[in-house]
Order: C-alpha cells, then sequence, then structure tokens
C-alpha cells in the first residue's frame, strides 16, 4: 500500500524528470522485505528480553529434583510447595526483606518528589539573589556519583548509631538532583505564574499555594517521578549493603545477593528461582501495567535533559 | 471586575520581590540541608580520609595518621594487585562489551521506529518489551542470570546437548564473565537508548529527510549523512552518561563473581574495589583515595558533556539554515 505521501514523492520525482521509471513497483517489493527483516529482528530482541524471564517463570513452578533433570519450557506443579519453603527459609526473611524495601523505596520516593519538587518551585517562582548559581550548582552535582560519598556516609552512619537503621537510606532522597531537574523543566512548560500570582490576590499563603494548587498541576510529572525514585530505591544495592548487616533490617537485594554467597551448590534450586521470582516478578507486573506512562517519562526526560 | 485587578497586580508584583524573595530560600532548606549532611559532608569526609592511614588490623584500628599521598602511590603502583590502572580496564572492557552491541542496536531500531516508510506496526508493544529489563532489580537479574548460566542451570543443559555431557564453566573465566556482563549489560540498557535516540529522531524535520529522497539518496545515506549527523548532541550524551554509568558498575559483576573479581582480578571493577575497601577490608585510605579518582574520571567526562551541548547550539543553528536552504531550493524547482 502506497500513501499519498509516498505518490506525493514519485510525482515530484517525475516532476523532476528523473530517469527513474515507476519507482512504485520497485519501492514496494523492497519495502515489504525490509519491512519482513524489521520484523523478524524486533522479534528476536523482543524475544530475548522475555526469554530469561520467562525461564525464571518456568524454574519457579518446578521442584528440585525436575529442574535438575532438565530444561523444561513448560511449568511443573511446585509453585505453591517453593513459595511456602522460601516464606520459611530460616536463613533468608524474605518477608521482612520485602518489608524493608518497600518501607524505604516509598518513603524516598514521597520525600524525594515532594521536596525536589519544592525546591525546583523555589528556583523557578522566586527571584532571588544567587538563583542562578544555585541551578547551576546542582546541575553539578548531578553528575557526581553517590557512590563517592559512600565512605564518608557509612563512617557517618557508624559514629551517630544510624548503621542498621533506615535514616542514611531515605532521608538523603530529598535531595534529588535528577527529580530537580525534571521538575524545574516541567514548570517550564506547564506552570504559568499567573496561577500563583492569582492565589496571592485571593489570599492564600505561599506554603499553601504550593500544597493545593501547584502540586495538583504538576501531578502528571510527580507520577513519573515517583515511580522512577520508588524503583531506582528498590533495587539499589551498594549504599544499603554497607549500612545494613543485621537481618532483620535486610533490604530484598542484599537478601537476593546473599543466595551467592550462601553455599549455592547444595541449595534447593526451585526456592533459589522463587527468591528471584518475588524479587523480579511484582515489579514487572506493574511496569506492564504501567508502561504507556513509563516510556512516555523516559522520552520526555532524554530530550530535555 | 477586570480591571481593579489588573490595575492591583502590577502593584503587588513590585511588592513581591521584596516580601516573598524569602519564601524561595525557605522552600530550598530541606532540599540543602539533605545536600549538606547527606552528600556534602560525607564527600570531603571521603576526600579527608585519602590522605591517611586508616584502616583496620583487626581487631585494632590503625590512624588515622596523616600520610600525604602514599594511598594514591600505592594505587597507581602497576606491581599492586589491585592498581588503578587495572581496575579501570576491568571496568571499561566489560562497560564496551555492553555498549557496542546497545548503540549498534538501539541506532537501527530507533530508525526502524521512526521510519515514515516503514510505518512498522506493534510499536508499543516492542518498545514495552525492550524496555523492560531496564527496571528489573539488577541485583536480582545478576543472580538469575548466574542461575541459569551455572553448570546444572538449562543454559548448560542446552550446551551439553552439543558437547556430550560436557557443561562449559561461564563463571571459570575471564571472556565469558565478560561476556554474560556486557550481555546483560546490553539488555539492560538498549531499550532505554532506543526511546532517547527515537525522540530525538522525530525531532528531525521530515522534509529535510523528503528532499534528500527528492536528490536520489539511498537509505543508508540518509541514515548516515543526514540522521545520525543531526542527532549528534543525543548520541554524546548516551555515549557520556552511559560511560559515566559504566564505570559506577558494580551490582552485575559484583553478584555474578560473589565479590571476588576471580579470576585472578580481572573482573573487579572501581566500585567493587571501593565496596571492598570499605566493608570487608575496612581500609578507609584506600576507599577514600579510589573515591578521588573515579571522582576525577566522571569529572573529565561531565566536562566533555558540557562541551558536547556547546556545540549544540551552533549545531541546531546549522540545521535551521540547512532547513530554510532546502526549502527556498524547494520552491525554486516546484516554480
Amino acid at each position: 500500500m502506497m500513501s499519498a505521501k509516498d505518490k506525493k514523492v514519485s510525482e515530484q520525482k517525475s516532476a523532476l524528470q528523473q530517469p527513474n521509471f515507476n519507482p512504485d513497483m520497485k519501492a514496494g517489493a523492497g519495502l515489504h522485505i525490509h519491512r519482513a527483516v524489521c520484523y523478524i529482528v524486533l522479534t528476536f530482541f523482543s524475544l530475548l528480553c522475555l526469554f530469561f524471564f520467562y525461564l525464571l517463570i518456568i524454574n519457579a513452578t518446578r521442584s528440585h529434583p525436575e529442574i535438575l533433570r532438565g530444561l523444561s519450557f513448560l511449568p511443573g506443579g511446585s509453585f505453591i510447595a517453593n513459595f511456602q519453603n522460601a516464606l520459611a527459609s530460616p536463613s533468608i526473611s524474605i518477608v521482612s526483606g520485602i518489608i524493608n524495601s518497600l518501607i524505604i523505596a516509598v518513603s524516598s520516593a514521597l520525600l524525594s518528589v515532594y521536596f525536589s519538587a519544592m525546591t525546583a518551585y523555589a528556583i523557578h517562582v522566586y527571584n532571588f539573589k544567587g538563583k542562578k548559581f544555585i541551578f547551576n550548582f546542582i546541575l553539578i552535582i548531578m553528575t557526581i556519583p553517590t557512590q563517592l560519598s559512600a565512605l564518608g556516609l557509612f563512617n557517618m552512619s557508624t559514629q551517630l548509631g544510624w548503621r542498621n537503621t533506615f535514616i542514611p537510606l531515605i532521608f538523603p532522597a530529598i535531595a534529588a538532583p535528577t527529580v530537580f531537574f525534571f521538575m524545574i523543566q516541567y514548570m517550564k512548560s506547564s506552570l504559568p505564574l499567573d496561577i500563583v500570582e492569582a492565589a496571592r490576590i485571593d489570599g492564600s499563603g505561599e506554603f499553601r499555594t504550593f500544597n493545593t494548587i501547584v502540586l495538583p498541576i504538576l501531578k502528571p510529572a510527580l507520577a513519573v517521578q515517583l515511580i522512577f525514585s520508588f524503583v531506582a530505591s528498590w533495587n539499589n544495592y551498594f549504599v544499603p549493603a554497607l549500612i545494613l548487616d543485621r537481618s532483620s533490617t535486610k533490604t530484598l537485594p542484599i537478601l537476593i545477593a546473599m543466595l551467592r554467597n550462601a553455599s549455592f551448590q547444595n541449595a534447593d534450586y526451585g526456592v533459589v528461582y522463587m527468591f528471584i521470582f518475588l524479587a523480579i516478578v511484582p515489579v514487572m507486573i506493574v511496569y506492564f501495567c504501567l508502561s504507556k506512562f513509563i516510556i512516555a517519562g523516559v522520552a520526555v526526560g532524554g530530550v530535555k535533559e | 471586575m477586570a480591571q481593579p485587578v489588573a490595575e492591583i497586580k502590577p502593584a503587588k508584583k513590585k511588592g513581591s520581590i521584596g516580601t516573598y524573595k524569602k519564601w524561595g530560600y525557605i522552600f530550598m532548606i530541606p532540599f540543602t540541608l539533605a545536600f549538606l549532611i547527606f552528600q556534602a559532608w560525607p564527600l570531603i569526609q571521603t576526600f579527608y580520609y585519602s590522605f591517611f592511614e586508616y584502616y583496620r588490623s583487626f581487631p585494632d584500628w590503625i590512624g588515622p595518621n596523616f600520610i600525604g599521598l602514599e594511598n594514591f602511590v600505592s594505587l597507581f603502583d602497576i606491581n599492586e594487585l589491585n592498581n588503578v590502572f587495572q581496575l579501570t580496564l576491568n571496568t571499561l572492557i566489560m562497560w564496551v562489551a555492553g555498549f557496542v552491541p546497545q548503540i549498534i542496536i538501539s541506532l537501527l531500531f530507533a530508525y526502524w521506529f521512526t521510519n515514515v516508510r516503514l510505518r512498522l506496526r506493534c510499536l508499543g508493544l516492542f518498545k514495552t518489551i525492550i524496555y523492560m529489563p531496564n527496571l528489573i532489580m539488577a541485583a536480582a537479574f545478576s543472580m538469575l542470570i548466574f542461575t541459569l548460566f551455572s553448570e546444572v542451570g538449562p543454559i548448560n543443559e542446552l550446551i551439553k546437548l552439543f558437547t556430550g555431557g560436557e557443561p562449559f564453566y561461564f563463571f571459570n573465566y575471564t571472556g565469558s564473565i565478560i561476556g554474560v556482563v556486557g550481555l546483560m549489560n546490553f539488555l539492560m540498557w538498549f531499550g532505554n537508548t532506543t526511546i532517547l535516540l527515537m525522540a530525538a529522531m522525530m525531532g528531525i524535520n521530515e522534509s529535510v529527510i523528503e528532499a534528500a529522497e527528492i536528490d536520489g539518496a539511498t537509505g543508508s545515506q540518509i541514515f548516515w549523512r543526514i540522521t545520525v549527523p543531526l542527532i549528534r548532541p543525543i548520541l554524546v550524551y548516551v555515549l557520556i552518561t552511559s560511560l559515566v554509568g559504566g564505570l559506577q558498575m558494580f551490582d552485575v559483576p559484583q553478584v555474578l563473581t560473589n565479590g571476588t573479581g576471580n579470576p585472578g582480578g580481572t573482573t573487579k571493577t572501581l566500585i567493587m574495589y571501593l565496596n571492598e575497601n570499605i566493608s570487608t577490608s575496612s581500609n578507609y585510605g584506600k576507599a577514600g583515595a579510589i573515591s578521588i579518582v573515579i571522582f576525577v574520571i566522571c569529572a573529565i567526562m561531565s566536562l566533555i558533556v558540557y562541551y558536547g551541548f556547546a556545540s549544540d547550539k551552533t549545531e541546531r543553528e546549522a540545521n535551521k539554515a540547512a532547513k530554510a536552504a532546502i526549502k527556498a531550493e524547494r520552491k525554486r524547482r516546484a516554480e
């Protein structure tokens, strides 16, 4: 099928008197082959992305002897048994891991989105000395890897008795330069200053204006950043592994990495797969529900950065 | 009704600079405090310790004693097992193993996705699938890959079919570990890069490409001579952010090699060595020194980004001029 645009192009070609007769036919056959190649390659890489996770889901439903017997692409019947064994595991308390991870990820996502939006609002709306300098400074700290302050944070936490608490894992999220940057870009495009001005005339205090008028306008951007902040914190392994060494405070990534430490050879593989399943699949399900939203966020963030 | 408001507004605005200014500072207090306490102060401490002899010789602590640059000297000594050159090389090799396929496939996919003539279907589905690994917990993904590629895992079940029951020990050889790390980094990042490049390619004015088609340019000519140069700023951005991210590589090799960087420390990354010096061997002086080295490398990379974006402006102007010229040319031809 040639669209109007292609026809226009070919008309222009003949108008320019190019010696290329009947370009529609040639392009048509080539286009079909090209399209077929595209679909084959795209399907291959999509399947590659899903392949390992498919094996994970299948093996989480199979018992240890079944897994040792060989590869299978069909699910087994031991999902419930593996699930119960994983929950009952004496060495790895997966339930407390999930709860700890949820507490840290939810609170740090909320803090980082709220306070970074507030900081972006300060820079966007108010005129004060040093505003430009602060903006550039935040851009610069965005490029410093957080791992570099890990030694200092670890040492400080030890001295202040913050080891095995969530303080050094939750509160640093208040200062999130990437969220700040995303929010200020969003405000530039969708937060007219007239609204703030109008709220002032109506007698609204500055805090109230921000909380009840500005935040609802920012909702789409806040939601995207909430998801990304949550995922970043949920997946974070390096700093939590330093701060948390008591088993009751450990987060999910630390427990999963412990599977590797433990005598892996003697493990029940059904249970190992179940642990990984519990860490990966819930996030996957949420992702597939919100994917349109998330992918739009990736594209917007990228272009504006 | 409207008039009095319009009259009040400018008067208020004048006053607002004086009265509302303080709110700008107030709203920034939480961010500033969190930054100073949890990032700036720890960073200063980190740098401070790099000049000290400060380690644990169980159960006692040695130091902190000022030793100048000694930590750096031993870090840069190529006779040491974990010198900075070896660690940087390990990190970069593993990054390249993932980045090269990542940028090739992403360019290709972004080009296909945005190609008007191809008009592919199900783009939303493909995008959703290829972006998915990016959000997966790297530690769990690594553990999954380790289990699948272990000598009793399903990948080795397939290999055994060809070798007659002999498994391949993926995690015993530097080459195969690099391959596995590269594969994982590729899978985790090519969807993200594809979406970024797509957004950039959609920003290209279609008339530029149409004009090239009219002039008889082939598909590959259009791709290399028009598309790639026009998205160069985003390519630079992807390259540098990926490189800085790659220098921070930790979770994947840490879990795959159980933190050892075996065989022979050839898969130990810079951050793995930092982690080792903070937690297991408790050598804070060394940990501080390696942090400074990573800081300097990342600072250089970031400077390159700023230069990349400085040339972005001139490029955009050139792009505009080119478009205008093409339009004028087409008008003239049409007439």
